[in-house]
Order: structure tokens, then sequence, then C-alpha cells
């Protein structure tokens, strides 16, 4: 059966209190104080080489010839382009015709890294794979990341036979809910508001994911011998478990007052450390955020207790360690960017604003509008009140898809006024075969060939860029139907 | 239902020069126009009992709620209300004030309207964002400019009426050449300049088929009213103006998202102006209705709002504009002033300042381009666009 084969951690031998970075920047940020201390990457470290030894720590007394891929999974990459798992994979001195992924862009890429690994051994396209995840974010002056996020790797090795943990099942969301996001121009990542990421998709996408394994499974929670959580709130992961009906001790400790929040490594990481106190026959449920998230379930079986002695594992990592009392030389080490003065300090309207596009994702980005079930007419934006106003039944309405539906050209006007980086902007209202009328802009086709009544259809596409903050806003617009 | 007709009264009116007002901010605009206007009435500022101020740009403008028309006044702690309804938000003031003294609570109240556009650095209006649409809406839409807007309503008549463009382009011309004649006769217009046919067909185009002089100007200025019980109205002055009729009317969304709407034609006029015939009792609005200011933001605008309203038959008004009906010299004049077209825009103002035309001509004052004895004017906004818009009309009278 897949499983784990083994496991290693590392984390930098530097640590920092976090009373240190408050007492240097507490003026700017007086709430955003966390407790504990979080470790800290030295200035030669960065979230590549943390992971090399991570899987150093890993592969303690394995062939390194019998590996057949390494997965690495980081939101810092060093490089964006120019593979990073193959400079891991050289670093590690392992074969050449082995295959190596990066995977990326969102804190639950660790979890999936780890799951793609499984499949491919499932599958039987290889034997060992091994699964690196690390993160080493930078962050700015008096930020809520710079409390929060941690240096941290994890490197996992994925194989058939001989594992000490099975795995048993995956559940696996996908929901474009931007918690926190980086365009491709930005050094920093940016996050939206705690309440509204806590409650309107962290304790609901947890709970969700984690209740969809347990079904697929029909696994009860007294069953659950240890409950990894993402760690994104320490307090609402105890809320978590308790509304699932699980014990304190069943959820693994989250670390965030010894590591910090160490981004994909962080379920990993929390998995090795259940993995060194498990005994045979425990479950063990993993869980990751961000785009969503996955849970895996793993049994530990007879050989779990095997590899103790060859790890340096979390509690070794954890004990060794050095405390930097000087934030300017953290600062120095870490390339800490520039004071994060927060979104109050952005003038301006924000075109995008993150709690309205959630509320909306299914209009914004795949048009998604309504149909009355009363009289049939679909119609666009999705309304509560039929806008039929021989219908206007109210609440009787089915969610009905434009993006595939081609439409004529109702009424148009080639507009010189209004900004367009290539004028003139020309825009209309679509009447939509089968009904639905709504205003587009027209793109791919030159001023002077509109024609009322032309045949159109529908293109995804770019629709602004708020560099201020950070954001690519997509959406619909119509072209000439092309044959 | 009730009515509002005969139940109150006009009895003092102001308004600015309207321009490009590098020189003055909206207090200055609100002193100017609301100096002019207490001392039509005869009253003093202490007299007011209760304000109105209608702006839609708050942003580029004063800011929110009743307290900039307060200070820039210095009104005495009484209860001042901001009202923003579009294009319609000055006539909104006006109304807010009509009822308030209709309801019996105040004898004597203030409308005023203003806006400061010009200071955002650019030409046209403010950005959208700027106020004019919630957040969905900017997401959803295309970046829409007002132009654009109302020249898809051209497109649309053009295609219906089986109009080429050059034929519907001079239609559109003659709209405009005519309140350009009357703009040059309105000492408060900000354009006043003759524009003959003939270079306003040959303009750039600025959202096609609109060009540059289909649009109306974009301006600064305010304009204010005293409104006062009727009973009381010849106490103030012999020749108050009544209101007639005052109807306000929103789009359902039917237009903007239900295929049956032909934007030929705008709903919600039709709507509105059949209310406002009844309230007023009349009968046959092209026979009766002495003159208008309407909204004529765009000169495709002020075509369809001719049959909107009932002056010109469905798809004839291009035969009445022909025929010279609404000159100032012809049947039933429209935009004496000028109009938009002539005083520009500034949104919150222009209400009051379509009022202050058929006041001043209701009662005789309007030199060259007084209107022969007329028996009822009327008052139109189109805020927002065709198939989606808010309408104000009121109708006035001796």
């Amino acid at each position: 059966m897949v499983g784990i084969k083994s496991y290693g951690t590392y984390i930098p031998w530097y640590r920092i209190d976090r009373m240190v970075i408050y007492g240097a920047m507490g003026w700017l940020n007086p709430v955003g104080l966390l407790p504990g201390e979080k470790a800290v990457a030295s200035y030669d470290e960065d979230s590549l080489t943390i992971a090399v030894n991570a899987a150093m720590d890993c592969l303690n007394g394995i062939d390194r010839n019998t590996i057949d891929g390494v997965y690495f999974a980081s939101v810092s990459l060093p490089y964006k382009v120019r593979q990073n798992a193959a400079i891991i994979a050289t670093a590690l001195d392992l074969r050449p015709d082995i295959r190596t992924a990066d995977f990326t862009s969102c804190t639950k890429a660790g979890t999936t890294a780890l799951v793609a690994a499984c499949d491919a051994i499932k599958a039987g396209s290889a034997k060992k794979i091994l699964v690196c995840a690390s993160d080493c974010r930078p962050t700015r002056a008096g930020s809520s990341q710079e409390q929060a996020y941690g240096d941290a790797a994890a490197a996992i090795l994925v194989g058939e036979d001989d594992v000490i943990a099975e795995l048993q099942e995956v559940h696996s969301l996908s929901y474009d809910f931007a918690d926190r996001w980086m365009a491709d121009f930005d050094r920093f990542d940016r996050t939206s508001e705690d309440r509204w990421i806590r409650d309107e998709a962290y304790t609901k996408f947890i709970s969700e994911v984690i209740l969809g394994l347990a079904k697929k499974h029909s696994l009860s929670p007294k069953d659950i011998s240890k409950l990894a959580l993402p760690s994104l709130y320490a307090r609402e992961d105890a809320g978590i478990g308790k509304r699932l009906g699980l014990e304190p001790g069943q959820i693994q400790h989250h670390l965030l007052d010894a590591v910090g929040h160490c981004g994909t490594a962080h379920p990993l990481v929390l998995l090795a450390a259940a993995l060194e106190d498990s005994n045979p026959e425990d479950n063990i449920v993993v869980t990751s955020w961000g785009s969503g998230g996955d849970a895996l379930l793993f049994r530990a079986t007879g050989k779990v207790g095997d590899l103790r002695d060859k790890k340096k594992g979390v509690k070794k990592a954890l004990a060794s360690k050095n405390m930097l009392t000087n934030y300017a030389k953290y600062t120095s080490f870490r390339n800490v960017g520039s004071v994060a003065l927060g979104m109050r300090a952005e003038t301006g309207v924000p075109w995008d604003q993150k709690p309205l596009s959630w509320r909306n994702r299914k209009s914004l980005l795949g048009l998604v509008g309504s149909r009355c079930k009363k009289c049939g007419t679909p119609q666009f934006p999705a309304q509560r009140v039929c806008v039929n106003p021989s219908c206007k039944a109210i609440d009787q309405m089915e969610e009905y898809r434009f993006s595939d539906k081609k439409g004529q050209l109702f009424t148009y006007t080639e507009d010189y006024l209004g900004f367009t980086l290539n004028p003139p902007a020309l825009y209309g209202m679509i009447d939509f075969e089968g009904g639905g009328r709504f205003n587009f802009e027209v793109t791919d086709c030159e001023p002077g060939s509109l024609k009322v009544g032309m045949p159109v259809e529908m293109s995804f596409r770019r629709k602004f860029v708020d560099e201020k903050r950070g954001t690519y806003f997509y959406f619909w617009k119509v072209t000439p139907a092309r044959e | 239902m009730g009515s509002i007709k005969d139940k109150v009264a006009i009895v003092g009116m102001g308004c600015t020069k309207f321009g490009e007002r590098w020189d003055a901010g909206p207090e200055d605009l609100m002193v100017e126009a609301f100096t002019e206007c207490i001392d039509d009435a005869g009253i003093q500022p202490k007299d007011i009992q209760a304000a109105w101020v209608g702006t839609q740009f708050t942003e580029v403008n004063q800011g929110v709620s009743g307290l900039p028309l307060a200070q820039a006044l210095k009104l005495p702690f009484i209860p001042v209300t901001h009202v923003e309804n579009m294009c319609a938000s000055g006539s909104e003031a006006l109304r807010g004030a009509c009822y308030g003294v209709a309801s019996g609570v105040y004898d004597i109240a203030l409308a005023v309207g203003v806006e400061k556009l010009k200071d955002v650095g650019y030409g046209g209006l403010p950005e959208m964002a700027l106020g004019a649409a919630g957040k969905y809406d900017s997401l959803v839409s295309p970046n829409m400019t007002a132009p654009g807007m109302f020249a898809m309503m051209a497109t649309r008549y053009f295609a219906r009426y089986g109009l080429s463009p050059e034929e519907g382009k001079l239609m559109l011309a003659k709209v405009s050449s005519k309140s350009h004649h009357n703009g040059t006769l309105s000492e408060k217009a900000h354009l006043r300049r003759e524009a003959p046919v003939e270079v306003i067909v040959k303009a750039p185009i600025v959202a096609w088929p609109l060009g540059l002089y289909d649009c109306c100007g974009v301006s600064d200025g305010s304009a204010a009213a005293i409104v006062v019980r009727a009973d009381m109205a010849k106490n103030f002055r012999p020749d108050p103006v009544y209101i007639k009729a005052l109807q306000i009317a929103a789009s359902s969304g039917e237009e903007m998202m239900y295929t049956d709407y032909d934007y030929t034609h705008v709903e919600t006029t039709t709507r509105a102006a059949a209310k406002a015939y009844e309230e007023a009792g009349i009968k046959n609005a092209r026979a009766e209705i002495s003159m208008a200011e309407v909204h004529d933001c765009f000169s495709i605008t002020e075509a369809v709002t001719m049959e909107d309203l009932q002056f010109s038959p469905r798809g004839k008004v291009k035969e009445d504009i022909d025929a010279g009906r609404f000159n100032l010299d012809g049947e039933q004049p429209i935009q004496t002033d000028g109009g938009l077209k002539c005083f520009g825009h500034p949104i919150g103002a222009s209400g009051l300042r379509m009022m202050y035309e058929e006041y001043k001509q209701l009662q005789g004052k309007c030199g060259p381009r007084q209107v022969k004895n007329p028996k009822f004017g009327l008052t139109h906004n189109l805020g927002g666009f065709p198939p989606r818009c808010v309408i104000s009309t009121f109708i006035v009278g001796l």
C-alpha cells in the first residue's frame, strides 16, 4: 500500500522572540503581537537550502539511486524560471532520469505535492518520490505576516513497500478564495481582513474538507489519533476540533509559538511531528489551507517507531536554537521589506474588493447569472426578483451560465472618451440566444466593423490591473463570432 | 394617491453663472446662488426652516451630508438633508423642499443643487468609479462613458427607423444647433456661440455616432429655490410659480436585463411623464405644455425625450425637428436658455437650473429669449443611461 517511507524536517538554528519584533515595530502595529518565538532562516539560507537540509534528514540511510522523483512545494521559490526541484535533486545527488516538479502559489501546495506523489506511486509510474515543502516568506516590517510567519522545511519520502504510515484516504477542495495573494510583480504577499478569512472561509473550508474525508472513509472523529490543522489561527483550530467532537489531546500542537507558520511546509512539519509520537494503528489526519484545502488520512504501521533514532526530526530541531535579540540583525538576515503601512494607507478606491469578489465569484469569473424557474427568463447578473415584468417571482431562481451562450449585438458604440489601452473602446448590449441581455466590451475587432444584430461569442479576458494592490481582475468580453 | 398640484409655490430663485469656474469652490457656488435666491424671495436666511441639497459626485465636491450647505450658508441649526439621485439630484432636492412644505411641517424651505466637476483635472464627467456605479456594477460593466451609453440609443434609433448615419446625424445636429442659438441669448450659459449644422456634423466623434456637438458641456454651477405654502405665496411676490406636478420614476431593471426593451425610447421618462400629466390635469401635452427644459445631455436624448413626453408621435420627432417646432420661435420651444448643451451639466445643479429658466419665463423676465404667454413649463432630468435611469419631471405654472 502507498504510504510514507521516511520523513525529515529542518528548522533553522536562529529564533526570534516575537517581543523583540514587537519592541522594534509595536509602535506601528500595537495590536499585532503573537505569543512565543519563531524560526528565522539565517542570512545564507532560503527556502531551497532548508528544503535540501530537510531532505537530508529524510533520506538518512536510504539509497539515493532508488528515488524516482522530487516534488517541491513552496510559495517563496528562489526562482520563477529555472526549476527549483531540479536544483534540490542535483544537490541531493539523485539520478537524472527522474521526474521533478515545483508546486506553488498557495500554502496548500505542500499536501497537494504529497497527494500527487502518492497518486504517481499508485499509478505505477514511480517507486519512490521525495516530497519537499519549505518556505522562507519575506515580510514587511511591522506587518502581521512578520509576526506570524516562520521559516521551516519538511521532506516526506513516499513509496510502496515497508511504509511507516499508509495513505488511507484523501479529500480536496478548490476555492478561489483570496485570503492572501501576490501578483507576479509583487515581492511580499498581501492579506485580506482576518475576520473575513476566518469566518467566511477558514473555519468553513477546514470543517468541510475534514467532514468530506471522514464521510468517504466512514471515519468517526473518535478514531482520529492526531489531527494536524493548518494553524492559520491558533485559537480557531481549537474551536474546529471542538465542533468536530475531538478532545484537545487529539489535536496535534500547531507549533506557531515555536516555529511560526511555515507556509507550504506547515502541514508536513506537523505530520512529521505526529509521526514521531505515533503508535502502530494510529490514524493521523493532516489538513492544509490555501485556495481551498486538502485532508489526508494516514494509518501508522508497525514500523512507525523504527526511524525515530535516525532522524533529527522536529523535537531535536526545536531544541537546537540560538535566539536573535537584535531586530536589526533579523531584518538584515531576512531582507525584511519597507514598513507595512496597511491597506488604509492605499488611497483611492480599490477596484477589486476581495469579499465582494468572493461572494460574486460565480458571476465575476464564471459569468453565471440566473434563470427564473417560473417563467424561464435568463438574466444577468443573477437576480433575486425576476426581471420579467409579467413575472417578478421572488427567489425562484436557478443558476444559469452565459459564458457558453452565443449572442447578438443589440446596439453598440465606439467610444473615444473612456480609457482603454486600445482606443476607441468598443462596447454594446448583447442579447443572448435563449434570452438574457447585458452590456459587454467588444474585443478582437476593428472600429467600423460592428453592426446591429451581428453574432458574437464570449471570451475570457483580463479586465484591469490594480498595481497598487497587486490584483488582476478577469471578466468576460465578447468577440465577433469566429468561424 | 394625493397630488402636489397647487399646494406649494416657488417665490425666489437664484442661479450662478455656469462654466469652468476655476475661481470658485462648491461653497462659493452655493453662496452665489443662495444670495440671488433670497434677494429674489425677499427673505432672510433666518426665515428658512428646512433645506435640501442635491449633489452627485460627492467625492470630487464638498463631501457628503447636509453639513456643507449648512456651513457654507451658516444656516441656523435647521434640518439640512443631502440627496442624491444621479442627474435628478437637483430636482430631488426641490422635491424634498416641496413635500416638506406640502406636509404642513414647514412654511419656508430651501432647495439647492450644486456640482463642482472641473477640479478632477480632465475633461468629461468623472470616472464612474468615483461614485456613479456600485462596486459590483463597476466590475461587470464595460468602462462606459456617458456619451457611449447614449450613443447606443442613437445606434438603435437609426437602425429602427431606417436612418442612414448621415440622415441620423443631421437630425441630431439640428437639435444641438437650435440650443446653441438659444445659448447665445442666455447670459449665465457656459457656451454662448452659434453652431451651424454643417460644423456639427463634421465634428470629431466622441462615441459613435455622437460627435463633439452632440454632447453637452461639463461645467460647474449651482442653483437654488425658495419654496413656500401656496396660500402664503402672494405675500412674497405677485407672480409666484406654482408646482402643478412632480414625479420621479426609477427603472425597474427590465430595460437592462430583459429583451423587450427597444432602446429607442426611455421607458422611465414615458411613465413619469404620463403620471405628471395626470397630476397636472394635462390632456394633450403637445398642445398644452408651452415650453420645456429637458435633459439634453446628448442630442439623441433630447430627440427621444420629445417622443417620450408626447410632444412628438413615436418615431416622428424628425419631422418636428425639421419643421422647427422646438426652436425659440416654434410652436413648443425647448431649451430656451440653451439647455445642458450650453449650460453644461453640473449634475446636482441642473434640475434647479432648468426650473430657474421656467420660473423666469413664466414671470416674463427672459428678454430676447422670452416665450410668448407661457402657461405651463416642464422640466425633465434623466439620471443614468437609457435602460437604467432615474427620471424627474416637474410641471409648473402661474
